[in-house]
């Protein structure tokens, strides 16, 4: 069972419907919202999503740090919606597996960005690369490559 | 609370106990299960750790993974020395099995453990430590100042 995404008005910025979708479909996320993660922008093979600081995400109580397992969730979270949009439509996959290199603490207090690109995409399985950062792309706090099952019966 | 504090309510800890209040193990509800030497954790259901409808989040895996690894490297450490900053470089996760609508266990074993790095593999199960869920690869830098 698939269910198609809303069509984007070609070369228009980032559809409201789909925009709305998301955040729906983001919303009924537990975990997603445990973390106070929500949408930020999309495109048709890549996707955003904002972490703010929490307190209850600190890993390093000396410093205020955050856990690399809160980025790694937000990672998990905007891979999978890369590959949603790649996809066009909302089929079942499942993480295979998502390596992080940590390149610099998190500065704390300050949101997370995760973003993703699902690069390449076969009957199967689904590629993905991406960063965390915090504001300066050329920055990351963190990068991501991983794949994705695609698990739905042909 | 600090890191160091942490440590000393892991190495204190006993059977079935909070870890401590590290506000990312009290987010998870992860609770220690250390019989003084193996250290397991275990990560009661709770609807929170959900991604999709009646699937645990790969994320909430990854960070059980994660804490099971960083407790483990704490108490590998000599109580009479400053614990190291532990930096998690690289965390690599396969993920094997969906995690169901139950509690999960997780244990972390070290493969080196170098004066500048320590390599450790995470394994998180339900059912069975034979039929795990997902199992991580974590790269951790130890800090020494």
């Amino acid at each position: 069972m698939t269910e198609p995404l809303p069509d984007a008005q070609p070369d228009a910025l980032p559809d409201e419907r789909q925009r709305r979708f998301i955040q729906r479909f983001l919303d009924h996320v537990p975990h997603v919202k445990a973390l106070g993660i929500s949408y930020r922008n999309h495109g048709p093979d890549w996707a955003e999503l904002e972490m703010a600081y929490a307190a209850n995400q600190v890993a390093y109580p000396d410093t205020g740090v955050i856990a690399s397992g809160a980025i790694f969730a937000l990672m998990d979270s905007v891979a999978g919606l890369s590959v949603v949009m790649r996809m066009r439509e909302l089929q079942p996959h499942a993480t295979l597996d998502l390596r992080l290199d940590y390149l610099h603490p998190a500065t704390p207090g300050v949101a997370v960005i995760g973003r993703s690109e699902c690069f390449k995409f076969t009957r199967r399985v689904a590629f993905v690369r991406g960063v965390a950062h915090q504001g300066d792309l050329d920055r990351p706090v963190a990068s991501m490559v991983g794949t994705f099952m695609l698990t739905a019966m042909p | 609370m600090t890191t160091a504090d942490w440590a000393e309510s892991l190495r204190r800890s006993g059977r079935g106990e909070k870890m401590g209040s590290l506000p990312y193990a009290e987010l998870l509800g992860v609770i220690a299960d250390h019989d003084g030497s193996d250290l397991k954790l275990i990560m009661p259901y709770r609807d929170s750790l959900l991604g999709a409808p009646g699937r645990l989040h790969g994320g909430a895996i990854a960070g059980l993974l994660e804490l099971a690894a960083l407790s483990t490297l704490i108490l590998a450490m000599p109580e009479d020395e400053p614990l190291p900053g532990l930096k998690p470089v690289t965390v690599t996760v396969d993920f094997m099995r969906e995690g169901g609508q139950r509690d999960t266990f997780a244990a972390a074993t070290i493969t080196r453990l170098g004066r500048r790095v320590a390599n450790l593999r995470s394994i998180a199960w339900q059912y069975d430590h034979s039929r795990p869920i997902a199992a991580a690869n974590l790269n951790i830098v130890l800090d020494r100042g």
